[in-house]
């Protein structure tokens, strides 16, 4: 075992113990917080899974951010800690001002439910360390704000610091309209923080962890971060 | 304190794509309404609260707005008071 990775639940979380799984498949030590809940005490990393907490109501993630379980988990990532941030989590670690911009409406109204490719923008990150820069992920989607926007300063800053790990493209690797179907600025799929420690992506690698279920491309994620606390010295 | 009812209106802010506005604008031309040149979807929240003015009202919502009821990266929001409410208890 190496690092006690902590999954918070919300009301209406759906991908909680997919994570949790994901979390043992990859050797880590997986447990759960519940949103009302104190308690990162001795955590290592945590993960905000996807899914709808407390129903999407105002904005998708703009109530959860307010629940005690996230205090801790602001905290948390305030100092330096690992946080994983997966679609709806994604969501709520932008309202929570832990990632800048924010997910808006797909541009097809439609809520997006289908396996997406991905190509990996930069792998010398504590998160995409298991993978080659350029590499070609397909992966799971399943939302229906996964649009990406920031401003224009925003942007640039998050593409020349290398903080865009992961682009929506096309089966070829391209960045095309047809590879980008929900609309995202710069086909942003996901980013990490400046500091490096919050990762945010719309994608689920939690659901790519499985030959059986269709793709293992999502492992290197949860991999990557295991190994980076076990280099930590996480227990 | 008096009570006062709000409405605050949280629309996508300008320049920034719409999409739910875009299919909308699309289905009243599909109707026939030429006319239109462009539509919006926001939310509007009515709220009644205690505060001791209208200004301090405003100043309140003001407020919440700022923390939780609109984004500040994509929306903008008015507030408008409409009035004050009976007091608590003796509405009819």
């Amino acid at each position: 075992m190496s690092g006690r990775l902590v999954v918070v639940t919300f009301p209406g979380s759906n991908c909680d113990q997919d994570c949790y799984h994901a979390v043992e498949l990859a050797g880590g030590e997986p447990s759960y917080l519940w949103h009302r809940e104190h308690g990162l005490a001795g955590a290592d990393a945590v993960i905000l899974p996807g899914g709808f907490s407390y129903g999407d109501y105002l904005r998708a993630g703009a109530i959860a951010r307010f629940s005690h379980a996230m205090e801790d988990v602001i905290a948390f990532a305030r100092r330096g800690g690992p946080v994983l941030a997966i679609c709806n989590g994604f969501q709520i670690a932008c309202e929570a001002g832990l990632l800048p911009g924010t997910l808006i409406r797909n541009r097809t109204l439609r809520f997006h439910a289908f396996d997406q490719h991905l190509r990996v923008e930069n792998n010398e990150t504590l998160w995409t360390s298991s993978y080659e820069r350029g590499q070609i992920l397909r992966m799971p989607v399943a939302h229906g704000e996964g649009n990406y926007e920031a401003d224009r300063e925003t942007l640039d800053g998050l593409e020349g610091e290398g903080r865009v790990l992961f682009r929506y493209v096309d089966a070829a690797g391209r960045v095309t309209e047809e590879g980008n179907p929900n609309g995202s600025a710069n086909a942003i799929a996901g980013i990490v923080n400046q500091e490096g420690n919050v990762m945010g992506l719309m994608p689920h690698p939690d659901r790519a962890m499985e030959a059986a279920l269709g793709s293992v491309d999502g492992r290197g994620i949860f991999e990557s971060l295991v190994r980076h606390l076990s280099a930590v010295g996480a227990r | 304190m008096k009570r006062y009812q709000l409405e605050i209106r949280v629309v996508p802010r300008a320049g920034l794509l719409d999409p739910q506005g875009k299919a909308i604008h699309h289905a009243l031309h599909a109707l026939g309404y030429a006319a239109v040149e462009g539509v919006r979807v926001g939310k509007a929240i009515a709220l009644e609260l205690e505060a001791s003015s209208e200004d301090a009202a405003r100043a309140l919502a003001e407020e919440m707005c700022r923390k939780l009821l609109a984004n500040p990266v994509t929306e903008d929001f008015q507030i408008a008071v409409m009035g004050e409410a009976a007091p608590t208890g003796r509405r009819a």
